[in-house]
């Protein structure tokens, strides 16, 4: 049908209702685009939020079954979860920790790492970069349960080609997995393996954005190379260093998967893997204390969110 | 682009140059050698695999893994299921994604800042807070041990909606104007306009939608308890415990259920990476 067919057509059908919807087409339509997505936030976000919220205050005492019109039994606790968590529980105090470890190997080690290797690949004359790119993003769009099932052959004590490495240097074997000592560090390798190559092409992107006449601007007033990348590339990679750092941290207290396989469903020797995320999800669904994991959860949600907005302002300090 | 270095360069240049490049190889190394070895040892015997010395080649080629995989597990149940359940939530996803989408890029309405501020949220939003509530949320729905629990309650990703946004920005406005002179319906500029022209920005919120579904562990275990539902993850994560089959056949189900997403990622990688990147430049 041609245009001008579409119009007259129109013109000669003006019912009530569809003259309202095509004066009001443009106004009601971004509400209906996004319905999908607020009804899914409501149900499956705000809701579970603010049951969330409710359940952090009880304790769970039975479960109804869905035939018999689901839900839980409970029972009014007060603050008796959080006062627990907060001063008594060790366990969550060692999950808290080796939680920030975590965190803190991350930040550390790999962001200088991802940012050495985007700096490479950003390198004019430096071959293999498609191969590169491909080698070091491979393991992040690996599944967490291949990952881990991989590292724990290649963490083995006795047969892991790791310490096989390590022994060709000379060095004696080391218990990845089952020395308290050496667990965490096996977790902080498999992280590196993980995660340095998919931040460094975030770094990379960001490299590319920074205008390459201002650094020779730079270079014409004297600046040497190292100054070029301090005053300027850096700057111009302050949002890439948010993200990953805060994705990282978020990370790091949601680590789930890779410590739950490599140690059995288990927590590691004296819960050296146990990380906040797991400890929530042992309390609520193995041990069925539902009240005490939620509450955990809204511990756990300002704890990171209280480091995301700190970072946020370090960042915003750092620009002026 | 390798050529371009002219025969008299300095020396200490070449030098840097050759020094750089085997960095490269060898960040490529490490991070393909447990890949290889996962391949490998998916052709070993289990004796082979726990004896020494440690080598990353097989010393004798063996089916067996593949056979103990196929005959002994569900390996090829959950691959279908796996399939099924991400590809119609990638669909569905990529569909209201791009719908959210075009209404923050291409519309003013009255809420609409308040609105982008609740995706932005979703995307901060840790998952702890809502793991307990949902998980009974799909118990009084009667969603437990079925997809609809796996499908339904992250359909709609903040990060594609942000994703699709910046897309659709480029869509330029007169395109969408003429249409409507035309008379088309906004529903028929979103599906003959807008549709059309993001088709790569659509191509890589598939990409990614999917790729999480494959890998996706702690939900799913939350919520699919019988094995002959279990997706990949979860059925590889717990191969060892009902079927007691050894690592070399856990190997091959981890080397045959990477395989699709890698090969993607080989295909598309530039459109990925890019897309992956996008927000995190801008800040």
């Amino acid at each position: 049908m041609s245009a001008s067919a579409m119009t007259a057509k129109r013109s000669l059908e003006p019912g009530a209702v569809s003259s309202w919807w095509s004066r009001n087409q443009r106004k009601v339509i971004p509400y209906i685009y996004l319905s999908p997505f607020l009804i899914a936030f409501l149900i499956f976000t705000v809701y579970p939020a603010g049951a969330s919220f409710f359940l952090s205050f009880q304790r769970v005492r039975g479960f109804i079954s869905p035939e018999e019109g689901g839900g839980v039994v409970l029972e009014y606790q007060g603050l008796k979860n959080y006062e627990r968590l907060l001063t008594k529980d060790k366990r969550f105090r060692t999950a808290l920790i080796n939680g920030a470890e975590f965190a803190a190997g991350t930040v550390l080690i790999q962001m200088p790492l991802a940012l050495g290797v985007a700096l490479l690949m950003n390198a004019p004359h430096v071959r293999f970069k498609t191969l590169a790119r491909l080698a070091f993003f491979a393991p992040y769009i690996t599944s967490a349960i291949v990952v881990a099932w991989i590292f724990t052959l290649i963490f083995d004590q006795r047969y892991g080609l790791l310490n096989a490495v390590l022994d060709r240097l000379g060095m004696g074997a080391v218990g990845w997995l089952t020395d308290k000592t050496f667990v965490m560090p096996a977790l902080i390798i498999l992280g590196l393996w993980t995660w340095v190559g998919y931040n460094s092409l975030f770094f990379l992107a960001g490299l590319q954005n920074v205008p390459e006449d201002l650094k020779e601007a730079a270079r014409i007033d004297g600046a040497g190379t190292l100054r070029v990348f301090w005053h300027i590339t850096i700057p111009f990679l302050r949002p890439v260093f948010v993200f990953v750092i805060i994705t990282g941290l978020i990370g790091s207290f949601s680590l789930f998967t890779q410590p739950y396989l490599l140690f059995d469903s288990g927590s590691g020797p004296q819960d050296s893997a146990l990380f906040p995320l797991m400890y929530l999800f042992f309390m609520g669904f193995e041990n069925f204390r539902m009240g005490y994991a939620s509450a955990m959860g809204f511990i756990l949600t300002v704890i990171i969110l209280m480091i995301t907005g700190l970072q946020l302002l370090l960042f915003r300090l750092w620009k002026v | 682009m390798l050529k371009r270095k002219r025969g008299g360069t300095m020396d200490s240049g070449r030098i840097n140059l050759m020094f750089m490049n085997t960095v490269v190889l060898v960040g490529v190394l490490v991070s393909a050698i447990p890949f290889i070895y996962m391949i490998t040892a998916s052709f070993r015997h289990q004796g082979e695999l726990y004896s020494l010395p440690v080598t990353i080649m097989p010393r004798e080629w063996t089916g067996h893994n593949y056979e103990k995989l196929f005959g002994d597990t569900k390996f090829v149940i959950w691959y279908g299921n796996t399939i099924f359940t991400a590809g119609i939530r990638t669909v569905l996803g990529v569909y209201f994604a791009a719908l959210a989408g075009a209404a923050f890029a291409k519309y003013d309405f009255r809420f609409k800042r308040l609105c982008f501020f609740i995706v932005l949220a979703t995307l901060t939003l840790p998952f702890h807070v809502i793991l307990i509530p949902l998980f009974l949320l799909m118990r009084d729905f009667g969603w437990i041990d079925t997809y609809w629990a796996v499908i339904v309650p992250g359909i709609v990703g903040a990060f594609n909606i942000f994703l699709m946004r910046q897309y659709i920005e480029a869509v330029p406005d007169e395109l969408m104007d003429a249409a409507r002179i035309d008379g088309a319906s906004e529903f028929g500029i979103f599906h003959r306009i807008i549709i059309p022209l993001v088709r790569p920005a659509l191509g890589v919120v598939a990409i990614l939608t999917f790729v999480n579904t494959w890998n996706d562990f702690l939900w799913p275990l939350v919520v699919l308890h019988d094995d002959a539902k279990y997706l990949l993850s979860i059925g590889i994560g717990t191969m060892d415990g009902p079927y007691d089959v050894e690592i070399g056949a856990i190997m091959a189900a981890s080397f045959l259920s990477t395989l699709p997403i890698l090969i993607i990622f080989v295909l598309m990688q530039r459109q990925i990476i890019a897309g992956l990147t996008q927000g995190a430049i801008r800040g």
